[in-house]
């Protein structure tokens, strides 16, 4: 024993010597490498983005409020903030469920389930809103028996909805699926033994374990259902006033060549991927912290 | 609190898990499944919680069918191989876990609760550690608080998968006595499982050894090693060596020398094997009698306060192994290559229609 750690002794001392590394390349090789990578971000990620808030305020701050305070902005505004109030909730419950189904039970077709809720990610956002057009339009199936009784989906509110939800499906699943899996079931066998039921075991012992993911499975959502184009631009039919969200608004000013108002309004948006990124790394960092950061509680009351 | 097993069986897909296992475990006694892994111990010890139904089989708690109720009906205490602590509540939250999820008009009072958590706290020594979390913890410690959980609700029995496997040697040895006293002083129907033979014999006061699916021998640590019901016993309980030979009307004989085997009197000139502890195995310079076979020396090892001896019958390329203490080894001066006599004690004889079986 002894024998092997004065062996080892001497390759610590090594790797502790400052700037001596088997794995480190000449400091010429090192700069260039970190200057391409850098370059290729600024260029890339970061221009944008400033261009984004300098076209949006080229004309001014006054002509910028103005942009975003017209009639048909706010109306795509309140649109967007209704998809993503409604497709949000309703894929965080579905993303909980699948997570709970697929780690807690066996079942078959439980591959296909976990590939499945894979598809959204791996489809075309157009095919998303083509196939809602195929089963709810008016030569779809369902179509003439929903013209018949006056109910509308397709080119309105209730069409964007679906495809938003289609399109978001994974976030929240994916995210669970793998947390839960990693951290098996063993604790909620432990809750059981001990007489909790099925609620208590949940509330109590799963549902502590998995929120840090779930707050990160719903930030990424609401990104995504706030910013989708694709699916939501072929069931929208691009109504002013009544079914453009936000990113349709942008096109449609963009398109008429009002480019400051176009940028002021998408500059809502960048600002809101700035505030999701932020959130997203104080929860990582959360996520990765070993231990709660809840101070200790003297045998708490729950 | 009795435990009585009836014809359980359980199978995960093609694997029989369970094979109609019929067991009785004594009430107060401090019980040990053991067996390879894949034998079926685990999920025996899962079925007796309610975490696995059993596919057919009934078992009875204190003579009364439980086979249907549910895991939080059965007031067991269950201590899981990786403990499977709730990571985010804190030691005192943990124990507590099991007296606030009860029904109100079940629950103790907040009071009560309190004062009951302290005195487990205090009788597993884990006063000091009260507001830390499980990662906060050492091995040791973890597996305490998983005990004191499992004991804060009161149950008839404790059941513990694998207690001491996750911890490092020297702990475990530690632990596993402290766990017998423990049990003496608290007096509640235990069961344990482990792959550790050593750890069944020491802490255990029945022993059941299982394999495959089925029980090979239930009895008392010195009746299992003393008289191993069979081969697969003898061989997982410690080293054996074996000789090879015949039986015939209440004689073995191996390796050209003559043994009694009075419980094969009526076997007609069967192949049988001999097995012997490696401590049974007497060196000696010279022959004495027709009992010695001639062996020659291969390798010698000091293993802490005995002795291995490896050697090879003259003849055969099979290396049998002595052990010995060092004072014999010193007074013999063996060295490699040396001419040596070897004389077999205690030798357990099995035809070879039981080895098969």
């Amino acid at each position: 024993m002894s024998a092997m750690e004065t062996v080892a002794s001497p390759a610590i001392s090594v790797q502790e010597q400052p700037g001596r590394n088997a794995l480190s390349e000449p400091a010429m090789i090192r700069w260039l490498l970190t200057g391409v990578a850098l370059l290729f971000l600024g260029f890339f990620l970061f221009l944008p983005l400033l261009a984004v808030f300098g076209q949006a305020l080229e004309k001014g701050f006054s002509a910028y409020l103005a942009a975003i305070r017209e009639p048909d902005c706010r109306a795509a505004i309140r649109l967007t903030l209704l998809v993503a109030a409604i497709s949000v909730p309703l894929n965080l419950v579905f993303g909980v469920a699948a997570g709970w189904a697929v780690t807690k039970f066996r079942f078959p077709g439980k591959n296909l389930l976990v590939t499945l809720i894979d598809l959204p990610f791996s489809v075309s956002p157009i095919i998303s809103g083509l196939i809602y057009v195929l089963v709810f339009g008016l030569q779809g199936w369902l179509g003439p028996w929903l013209y018949e009784h006056d109910i509308k989906i397709i080119f309105a509110v209730p069409g964007i909805i679906l495809a938003t939800i289609f399109v978001t499906f994974p976030f929240v699943a994916r995210e669970l699926i793998a947390l839960m899996q990693a951290q098996g079931s063993d604790e909620e066998e432990a809750a059981m033994v001990l007489g909790a039921n099925g609620f208590q075991i949940f509330w109590r012992v799963t549902f502590p374990n998995i929120r840090w993911g779930i707050i990160y499975g719903v930030i990424l959502c609401n990104a995504r259902a706030m910013g989708e184009f694709g699916a939501v631009s072929v069931v929208s039919g691009h109504i002013r006033g009544m079914t453009n969200t936000i990113p349709l608004h942008v096109e449609i000013l963009y398109n008429e060549y009002n480019f400051a108002a176009a940028f002021a309004v998408a500059s809502l948006l960048a600002l809101l991927a700035l505030a999701t990124l932020a959130v997203k790394s104080l929860v990582e960092w959360k996520m990765r912290s070993p231990r709660p950061v809840r101070k200790p509680a003297q045998c708490a009351s729950t | 609190m009795r435990i009585d097993l009836e014809k359980i069986s359980k199978r995960f897909g093609d694997f029989h898990a369970l094979n109609d296992i019929s067991l009785n475990i004594p009430s107060g006694g401090l019980t040990a499944l053991l067996g390879p892994s894949g034998s079926g111990k685990t999920t025996l010890l899962r079925v007796i919680a309610g975490l696995e139904s059993p596919d057919s089989g009934r078992i009875l708690f204190d003579g009364e069918d439980t086979t249907s109720s549910h895991v939080s009906e059965r007031r067991v205490g269950f201590v899981f191989q990786h403990y499977a602590l709730f990571r985010h509540m804190t030691v005192i939250e943990n124990v507590a876990f099991g007296l606030r999820v009860r029904p109100r008009k079940d629950r103790p009072s907040k009071k009560e609760i309190l004062e009951r958590v302290n005195d487990l706290l205090h009788l597993l020594q884990l006063e000091n550690f009260s507001d830390r979390y499980p990662a906060q913890l050492s091995g040791g410690q973890r597996q305490r608080v998983a005990l004191a959980r499992a004991l804060a609700v009161e149950p008839q029995v404790m059941l513990l998968d694998e207690p001491f496997g996750a911890l490092d040697a020297k702990i475990r040895l530690e632990l596993r006595r402290w766990l017998r006293r423990l049990h003496d002083k608290i007096n509640l129907t235990s069961i344990f499982v482990t792959h550790d033979q050593e750890e069944a014999l020491e802490v255990a006061d029945i022993v059941v050894i299982t394999n495959e699916g089925r029980i090979e021998q239930v009895g008392t640590p010195e009746q299992v090693y003393e008289s191993p019901a069979n081969p697969f016993v003898m061989d997982f309980l410690g080293h054996v060596n074996l000789f090879r030979g015949r039986v015939h009307s209440g004689l073995a004989y191996l390796e050209g020398i003559e043994l009694p085997a009075p419980e094969h009197h009526a076997a007609e000139d069967v192949p049988a094997v001999g097995y012997v502890r490696p401590h049974d195995l007497v060196l000696e310079r010279k022959a004495t009698g027709s009992g010695s076979i001639r062996a020659t020396v291969e390798r010698t090892q000091i293993v802490g306060s005995v002795v291995r001896v490896s050697l090879t019958i003259n003849g055969n390329h099979e290396i049998i192994e002595a052990e010995l203490s060092r004072d014999l080894f010193q007074k013999l001066a063996l060295e490699k290559g040396e001419r040596v006599y070897v004389r077999p004690r205690n030798v357990r004889v099995f035809a070879d229609d039981d080895i098969q079986a």
